[in-house]
């Protein structure tokens, strides 16, 4: 008795799909997929009774309403809900009442057709079971590129947040001298030049290997025109070889700029700063080739290294150079770790510029950070609660909607 | 056999016998192999940059095609230059200054999504699982709890602005040792890598050791050490 009732129930939902009769798609709207550089459409309409495994949604596109018009995706119409698609709550309403499509290009004759920005594009839907039939109204859009991306609205957000913080911080800084803790490497630079001069050896800078568009390699010319000072004060000389033309100027401008401030522009030489070439091992044969018959006492590797990092601190320890390295290169950080007296891990590059110069902008910025970082521990943590509770009590959609905000899109 | 692919092995043994040379010590067959390794790459970065960026992207669309606009980095170009005239040195300056702003521009948004909310989202996760209504404690959650330990530890290590006492230098503590764990990690995968590079000059030395190769490897070798011993003779001579 039991077996038949279940059979019953078993029939009556299989069979729903079949008793709801195929109607047109409601609210079919075709329009510029949005915060895009263009190229695409989105089709969407609101999803039906009778939308289960059983029934399929078949999209067309035209270049005139009258067609010919060319298939260009067939689906169930169970799918391409616009829950499915990955983007913040503020930008796009993810909800499973309407469905969606994505058109960036059609096949026509057998060659597949991007679309074009600023033209018009016919789009119609056929639903069908396989049996019946039925096709929508034809709707029409032009896709066009967005100048605003709102998917990065947080960015923006923090952005602005951020530079106020870091504006007040700088404000403060100008006024009094802010508190930073002590960096061990940087008190070792005074001891690497202070034997340099003793050994009558010349220092060798190093900038890393990225352009002037790199944070890093801004934080090592900073620590560069620190260090420059203190060798124009003691009357060391000092090496910088590179591998970018524009850093090199740059450099050039800072080292005679610090000769010109320690009040020893005489001591200044113009090919201090010098360009090996722009490929990478070769670079770094050079540089441990002048190493080995130069025999520098103190070797500074500070800005963005690649694979060079190990080479140039190996032959730097071999002919026994008091070494200092600080890189942002996460995957290089342990070979400076190991071969190095002394390594600046990471964003400490970028403290031991304001370390070194006090200059208040740096020292502002850095506060600045530090607020940044605890902003992002408390995000984390109460990110994290949210999620595990999201899990516990089934909420996910609700959750999902703050950490949004934390989100990259 | 081809010439060309003969000439290309003993150039290839010869040139990698050279840099390898350097393992005994700084000499002649290494700084010929260093300084031609340099002409060729500065000789090669010259030729792409003329024929893959020059041509096709700034003299063909302004000569060719008058797309007047590439006049403005063209301008910032010539800019440079002047840096070859001391006194007329400084409208260097403004490209460089375009070059700083424009980076910056780049960076701080590309930043902020890729090193702040990525970070976060990679580390925001529940820290159980849940199957339906049954609720679990798994490896996975297990880890997901070190990420988050290793991610607030090691931000509290970077803080400048406080001094590493108490409680926060325990932290701190805890965060470096988070850091040199992957350090750790990196440092042998990388080390692997590094090997199976060594393996691959290894393997073509090999290679060319063979009859097919008229014995590149080992004549070479051999000369090479034949130089050092000549050199080290007349070295000590003359010392004498």
């Amino acid at each position: 008795m039991r077996s038949i009732f279940h059979l019953l129930i078993f029939l009556l939902i299989e069979g729903q799909a079949f008793s709801q009769e195929l109607t047109p798609p409601k609210e079919l709207k075709a329009f510029d997929a949005p915060y895009d550089s263009g190229n695409v459409l989105y089709l969407t309409w609101k999803g039906m009774p009778y939308d289960s495994e059983k029934v399929d949604y078949i999209v067309y596109i035209s270049e005139s309403e009258e067609g010919p018009f060319f298939e260009i995706g067939r689906f169930k119409s169970n799918t391409h809900f616009k829950a499915d698609k990955n983007w913040p709550a503020w930008a796009w309403k993810r909800t499973t009442e309407y469905h969606y499509f994505e058109i960036s290009s059609f096949i026509k004759e057998g060659k597949e057709i991007p679309l074009e920005n600023g033209k018009t594009y016919f789009l119609k839907l056929l639903v069908t079971d396989g049996i019946k039939q039925v096709k929508s109204n034809v709707v029409s859009a032009f896709p066009k590129g967005n100048l605003f991306n709102l998917l990065k609205l947080n960015n923006l957000i923090y952005m602005i947040i951020f530079s106020v913080i870091i504006l007040w911080f700088i404000a403060r800084a100008k006024k009094r001298e802010l508190f930073l803790r002590k960096i061990p490497a940087l008190e070792a630079i005074e001891e690497a030049i202070g034997r340099s001069t003793e050994m009558g050896r010349p220092i060798y800078f190093l900038t890393g290997r990225l352009g002037m568009s790199s944070v890093s390699t801004i934080a090592s010319t900073i620590i560069l025109g620190e260090v420059a000072k203190k060798v124009a004060t003691y009357g060391t000389e000092i090496k910088v070889p590179h591998t970018d033309p524009i850093v090199m100027s740059v450099c050039q401008e800072i080292t005679k700029q610090a000769y010109i401030s320690a009040g020893r522009p005489d001591a200044y030489r113009e090919d201090s700063n010098f360009f090996i070439t722009e490929d990478q091992f070769s670079y770094t044969a050079a540089v441990d080739g002048l190493m080995v018959r130069e025999k520098p006492a103190a070797c500074f590797y500070m800005g963005y290294y690649y694979a060079e990092s190990l080479l140039l601190s190996e032959v730097g320890a071999s002919i026994g150079a008091i070494q200092i390295a600080g890189t942002d290169a996460e995957h290089q950080l342990p070979f400076f770790v190991t071969t190095c007296d002394y390594t600046l891990i990471g964003e400490e590059l970028y403290a031991a510029s304001a370390y070194l110069s006090k200059n208040p902008v740096l020292m502002g910025t850095l506060r600045g950070q530090d607020v940044g970082k605890g902003f992002l521990m408390g995000a984390v943590f109460i990110g994290t609660g949210l999620a595990t509770l999201g899990t516990i009590t089934g909420a996910m959609q609700i959750v999902s909607f703050v950490l949004d905000w934390f989100k990259g899109f | 056999m081809d010439l060309s692919i003969l000439l290309g092995a003993w150039v290839a043994a010869g040139l990698t016998l050279f840099i390898f040379s350097f393992l005994y010590k700084d000499n002649f067959f290494f700084k010929l192999g260093e300084h031609l390794y340099i002409g060729v790459s500065v000789g090669y970065s010259i030729t792409l940059l003329i024929f893959k960026f020059m041509r096709p992207k700034w003299f063909t669309p302004l000569f060719g095609e008058h797309q007047w606009i590439l006049l403005i980095p063209t301008l910032l170009g010539i800019l440079i230059l002047t840096r070859f005239i001391p006194r007329l040195s400084w409208p260097s300056r403004l490209t460089f200054a375009f070059i700083f702003g424009f980076g910056a521009g780049l960076t701080i948004p590309r930043s902020i999504s890729g090193y702040i909310l990525q970070q976060i989202q990679g580390t925001v996760i529940p820290m159980i699982t849940k199957e339906g209504t049954q609720i679990s404690y798994t490896f996975r959650d297990f880890s997901n709890l070190l990420v988050f330990i290793g991610v607030l530890t090691v931000l509290i290590y970077f803080f400048f602005s406080v001094e590493h006492k108490g409680a926060i230098n325990i932290l701190s503590r805890i965060g470096i040792l988070f850091l040199m764990i992957s350090f750790g990690a990196s440092f042998g995968y990388t080390a692997m890598a590094r090997m199976s590079l060594l393996f691959g000059r290894c393997y073509d030395l090999t290679l060319f050791s063979s009859k097919r190769y008229y014995y590149a490897t080992p004549i070479l070798l051999c000369l090479i050490i034949l130089c050092f011993l000549i050199h080290h003779v007349l070295s000590k001579k003359h010392s004498v």
